[in-house]
């Protein structure tokens, strides 16, 4: 009986668990479903190496290149802002900074990992934009350099909070042997501590960039939404998410370009997911030495 | 023992963490070229000694020291004397192995590189080094493996030879078979034994057979003050104090 209630326990807790698994499956199930009838009619590689987003033209063009470059060009200047900045601040907050500072900073960069993220596509509307504008003597300071600039500032949390916990996990002895044969503090910091605690810094950079590439109501607001191939950061882009987010109300539903809007979640959902399964590999392979 | 040359001279040194007073005006010689043991029970202040010995104290907050430790006529304490300097000088082995996760080879080439050697001859200081933490004949194989592979013995000669590589004229041993079997330990103090011609050693140990075997003077600490310090011999025989006689016959501790 005793051991009945045990099991009938587990189980409980098992369902909970396993549940998440369910919610993932149904998810791209969904995404499979809806996007299916798109890959019908159009072909899987022009879909994705296409130059051209005209869904609502006759006949409708569904290439999503430019939509991936916009969001391969808006990740990869958001990440030359989080990461040094993320980074150093990991190191500052955990290596350098006196207790005074470090028990202000911690708090402040959880908080801004909290700040929602429209609020941040205000910001970037009302005071980065005018500003890229103004600085760069540009038509609209919507553009990729003005969503890879918040989008890098969203960011910095995720790689902070993760990389210090990686910090402190770097065993004090390390720290004492490396004092101990005569190393200064950066000489401790740049060539013990930072290899040491690598794994999880690139964790976090990886978890930082899924972050960044799913972002959604940010770069709607700061990327000024030109589905076109960008030749510069100066240039309004339109990256995967944004184009879901703004076109899903005006696509009738069932219609190709419905569809179409699936199959750009769907890769999305891929990349993520690709980037997660990365960032556990990396985890993995560290802890098991 | 009048010609014992006095490497480092410790006079009242009073530390405190705080409000906390650890060591009560201790004054302690190193003679060199002889193996200088401390013993006494759990907290009573070893470790905090020996790390004034290389600056280590520096790095613990909150902390704060009075007297003075001459190296070589150089005040140690003094805070204008460069730790970086003294480190050098004064090496130091922990109580639980600490190497690096690197390569042994890094785990030794890192300290040289830190005194900036010259990179042709780090292949053959490595070499030497590990020969004279008696474990190049295990490692020469594998060089280049991750250190952390090794066994606790093993990582703690590592840590030896890290320590001899950028040649220092004083070891500081905390406890450096705390955690490692007999025979790791017997190697460990043939090792001290063997090193002693080259340098100064100060050891920290709670086994009282091993400050017989390897120690030519002893200190005997006890809450924060040295109640003994005189030759091992004379020492384990005879001790001069009450307490020294009450621990070494485990009354207390
Ligand atoms: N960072 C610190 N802050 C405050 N007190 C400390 C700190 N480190 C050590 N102490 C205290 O200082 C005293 C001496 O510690 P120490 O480590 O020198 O003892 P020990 O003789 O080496 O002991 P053991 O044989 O257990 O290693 C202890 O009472 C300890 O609690
Ligand atoms: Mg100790």
């Amino acid at each position: 009986m005793f051991s009945l209630k045990e099991k009938a326990i587990k189980l409980i807790f098992a369902c909970l668990a396993f549940s998440c698994l369910l919610f993932l499956l149904a998810i791209v199930a969904a995404l499979f479903l809806e996007s299916y009838p798109l890959f019908l009619k159009v072909n899987i590689f022009k879909f994705i190496f296409g130059k051209s987003w005209y869904p609502t033209f006759d006949p409708p063009e569904f290439g999503i290149l430019p939509l991936i470059s916009g969001t391969f060009l808006v990740s990869v200047g958001a990440l030359f802002i989080c990461i040094p900045l993320g980074i150093g601040s990991a190191l500052y907050i955990h290596e350098l900074a006196p207790e005074k500072s470090r028990k202000i900073l911690k708090p402040l960069v959880e908080f801004l990992g909290a700040v929602p993220s429209i609020v941040f596509g205000f910001f970037a509307l009302t005071i980065v934009a005018p500003f890229i504008a103004k600085t760069f003597n540009l038509p609209t300071g919507l553009c990729a350099l003005t969503a890879s600039l918040v989008l890098g500032i969203m960011a910095i949390p995720t790689i902070t909070s993760i990389s210090e916990d990686a910090l402190s996990f770097v065993p004090n002895s390390f720290r004492e042997a490396s004092y101990a044969l005569g190393a200064n503090k950066f000489q401790t910091m740049f060539s013990i501590i930072v290899p040491a605690a690598s794994s999880g810094i690139l964790t976090s950079i990886i978890l930082a960039t899924g972050r960044i590439v799913g972002e959604t109501m940010t770069v709607l607001m700061a990327s000024g939404q030109a589905a076109v191939i960008a030749k510069s950061f100066f240039s309004p882009v339109r990256p995967m998410t944004a184009t879901i987010a703004s076109e899903m109300g005006e696509a009738a539903s069932g219609s190709l370009h419905y569809h179409s809007l699936f199959a750009i979640a769907l890769i999305l959902f891929l990349i993520t997911l690709a980037f997660n399964i990365l960032a556990e590999k990396i985890n993995q392979k560290y802890t098991k030495k | 023992m009048d010609d014992n040359k006095i490497k480092i001279e410790a006079k009242n040194i009073n530390f405190y963490y705080g409000q906390m007073q650890i060591l009560k005006n201790l004054s302690v010689n190193f003679y060199e070229n002889q193996v200088t043991a401390f013993i006494g029970p759990s907290g009573c202040g070893k470790s905090t000694f020996i790390r004034l010995l290389n600056k280590m104290n520096e790095l613990a907050p909150n902390s704060s020291v009075s007297g003075e430790i001459y190296l070589d006529g150089e005040n140690i304490l003094d805070k204008k004397t460069n730790a970086v300097k003294i480190r050098r000088k004064v090496g130091m082995v922990f109580q639980k192995p600490n190497p690096f996760s690197k390569t042994i080879f890094q785990n030794i080439s890192y300290g040289l590189q830190l005194c900036k050697t010259p990179k042709k001859l780090i292949p053959e200081i490595v070499e030497e080094s590990l020969k004279h933490a008696a474990l190049w004949n295990e490692v020469k194989d594998r060089l280049h493996k991750s250190a952390l592979e090794l066994s606790g013995g093993q990582q703690q000669r590592l840590c030896i030879a890290r320590c001899l590589a950028i040649k220092p004229e004083v070891i500081l041993f905390d406890e450096p078979c705390a955690s490692l079997d007999p025979i790791s330990t017997s190697k460990i103090e043939e090792l001290v034994l063997k090193l002693k011609k080259y340098y100064t050693i100060a050891i920290v140990t709670h086994n009282m057979q091993q400050a017989a075997r390897v120690s030519d003077q002893t200190a005997f600490m006890y809450l924060g003050e040295l109640i003994e310090f005189s030759p091992t011999k004379e020492m384990f025989v005879v001790p001069k104090e009450k307490k020294t006689q009450e621990y070494l016959s485990g009354r207390f501790g």
